[in-house]
């Protein structure tokens, strides 16, 4: 399985690996996958009071492409607004990564991380669970 | 040392410079290149001898009579024979077959082909170390089982049937039993004189011969019959016709000639060095063996790291050559099969590595194997959300997972 050299560049050296404190109230959690699939993934965003991504940690169990689409999403979500965020297509991600088919679910997979931690987010901004 | 360092030993084997050394001698005008069915020349009888030279060879690995082996094109062609051949042969006798899930996709995919033809197939479970119970498989004959296909070695853990007790059970009720040995012939002792083994698919790229070449052994006494699946010349006793690739059958020869030979110091080696790879990391947290811890050969080692995923693994560990049980390396996204059949969670197949070591691994690789595998299970656990979890102490199957 031939590797593309930002796959590579990801996971030898992935962005923002970490944790926030979940509690904190301008941190949106997503969590995604599962371990029966052989993917899990973790994306924590932290949002300031203007509505803008101003940091972000992830932590990925799953293949090299997972963990470099997940690695990929916080670099890019930083600096965005929610709203903007959202926008972020599986198949920019896939393309980024010159993912193989058999990978792209891994792109798709981060898709799901990214709007789960805004979910998550904007769930405790108004206070209700949806 | 030369990286990668290939541990993949079960997937195939380099061929042993003596085995390729004899090989080159049927190849060229120079050499003994004739057709062995040729009858009418020197060319044909000197290459016909090199192929009875090679097929005596073949038979005393596993104690057999000579004419009891067919040339094939491989281990995975042998299981198609022995299997099709003897089901479509005896089918007035019966249509129940068993096997096990943890068989090998040539013996499981053949037995999936008869289904559609009207036979009837029965998959036992294996118990978690990955042996046939014997109770399990006496309650599963019936009146109309015609053959029971069950491997010597399994490919992914190692672990090894017990031949003498299944062939003894099938034997008493007349019921064939086929066995693939491509994983075990060579590295642990097979005696048909003494089991009750009527069929015997062999491979020789497992034990450092060619690839593309392979035998079936059938029994004489007493006789087993097959529908052939190869026609055209009846060639093998009409069992498998075609023309005998002299070099590949030469080869063949040669690397059983050496594991019979080898067999027992390799064996003593490869456990030195597989017990040194397990020392070097089985006091891990959380890293689990896979399979029965004696019953299996000694070069195998097949070992799952919680909360790792084994293709990231495997790019870590990117100058070692090993297989994973993890659906990310094969083509579907399903873990393994075996691991699976085992009753291994979905999360530890996934988390699998198998290290097969042979004949050419040297404890300079085994060290370094070591090393790097224990720096990058930690590092992956570092980014691992799942090793948090679990060093939260949250159970994970407790958690209701967002899967799509």
């Amino acid at each position: 399985m031939a590797y593309s050299d930002k796959v590579l560049d990801h996971y030898e050296h992935p962005r923002n690996v970490g944790v926030f404190d979940t509690k904190d109230h301008s941190i949106g959690t997503g969590m995604v996958g599962a371990p029966a699939c052989g993917d899990v993934m973790r994306l924590q965003i932290k949002v300031n009071e203007q509505g803008v991504i101003e940091d972000a940690r992830f932590k990925t169990y799953g293949c090299g492409s997972a963990i470099a689409s997940s690695s990929l999403l916080t670099e890019w979500v930083k600096g965005k607004t929610l709203d903007q965020a959202l926008l972020i297509k599986n198949s920019e991600i896939a393309e980024e990564l010159a993912l193989p088919p058999v990978k792209v679910h891994c792109s798709v997979l981060a898709e799901d991380a990214i709007k789960a931690a805004i979910k998550d987010y904007a769930t405790k901004q108004n206070g209700v669970a949806t | 040392m030369k990286l990668p360092i290939y541990m993949d030993y079960s997937a195939t084997t380099p061929v042993d410079p003596r085995v390729a050394e004899r090989m080159c001698a049927y190849l060229t005008l120079e050499g003994d290149f004739g057709n062995p069915a040729s009858r009418s020349h020197a060319f044909g009888w000197r290459a016909e001898e090199a192929a009875e030279q090679a097929r005596q060879q073949v038979a005393e690995l596993i104690n057999a009579d000579p004419k009891e082996i067919v040339w094939t094109s491989g281990a995975t062609e042998s299981d198609n024979l022995a299997i099709k051949g003897a089901a479509y042969f005896y089918r007035k006798k019966g249509r129940h077959i068993i096997t096990c899930k943890t068989e090998h996709k040539a013996v499981l995919d053949s037995c999936r082909h008869l289904e559609r033809d009207g036979f009837e197939v029965t998959y036992l479970d294996p118990e978690p170390d990955g042996l046939i119970d014997l109770d399990r498989l006496r309650a599963a004959l019936r009146e109309d089982t015609i053959l029971v296909s069950l491997m010597h070695v399994n490919n992914e853990i190692g672990v090894i049937q017990d031949l003498e007790a299944i062939g003894d059970l099938t034997r008493s009720r007349n019921i064939l039993f086929h066995v693939d040995a491509a994983q075990g012939a060579g590295k642990a002792p097979i005696d048909l004189q003494r089991l009750n083994v009527d069929l015997l698919s062999l491979s020789a790229h497992k034990v450092y011969g060619p690839k593309g070449i392979g035998a079936l052994y059938v029994r004489r006494k007493p006789r087993v019959r097959l529908e052939a699946q190869m026609h055209g010349g009846g060639h093998e006793r009409g069992m498998r016709s075609g023309t005998l690739p002299t070099h590949q059958i030469v080869g063949m020869g040669e690397a059983f000639r050496l594991a019979r030979a080898e067999m027992a110091t390799d064996n003593e080696r490869l456990l030195g060095l597989r017990q040194r790879l397990w020392d070097g990391f089985k006091d891990m947290e959380q890293v689990f063996l896979n399979g029965h811890p004696e019953q299996r050969i000694a070069g195998n080692l097949n070992v799952s790291f919680a909360f790792v995923e084994g293709e990231s693994l495997i790019m870590a560990l990117r100058d070692l050559a090993v297989s994973s049980g993890s659906a990310c390396t094969s083509a579907s996204l399903e873990p393994s099969y075996v691991l699976r059949a085992l009753g291994r969670e979905d999360e530890l197949a996934h988390s699998s590595l198998r290290f097969t070591l042979g004949r050419f691994s040297t404890y300079e690789e085994v060290d370094y194997a070591v090393a790097r595998i224990r720096t990058q299970v930690e590092r992956l656990r570092d980014i691992s959300p799942l090793w948090d979890m679990y060093k939260e102490g949250i159970d994970l199957k407790s958690v209701h997972w967002i899967a799509h």
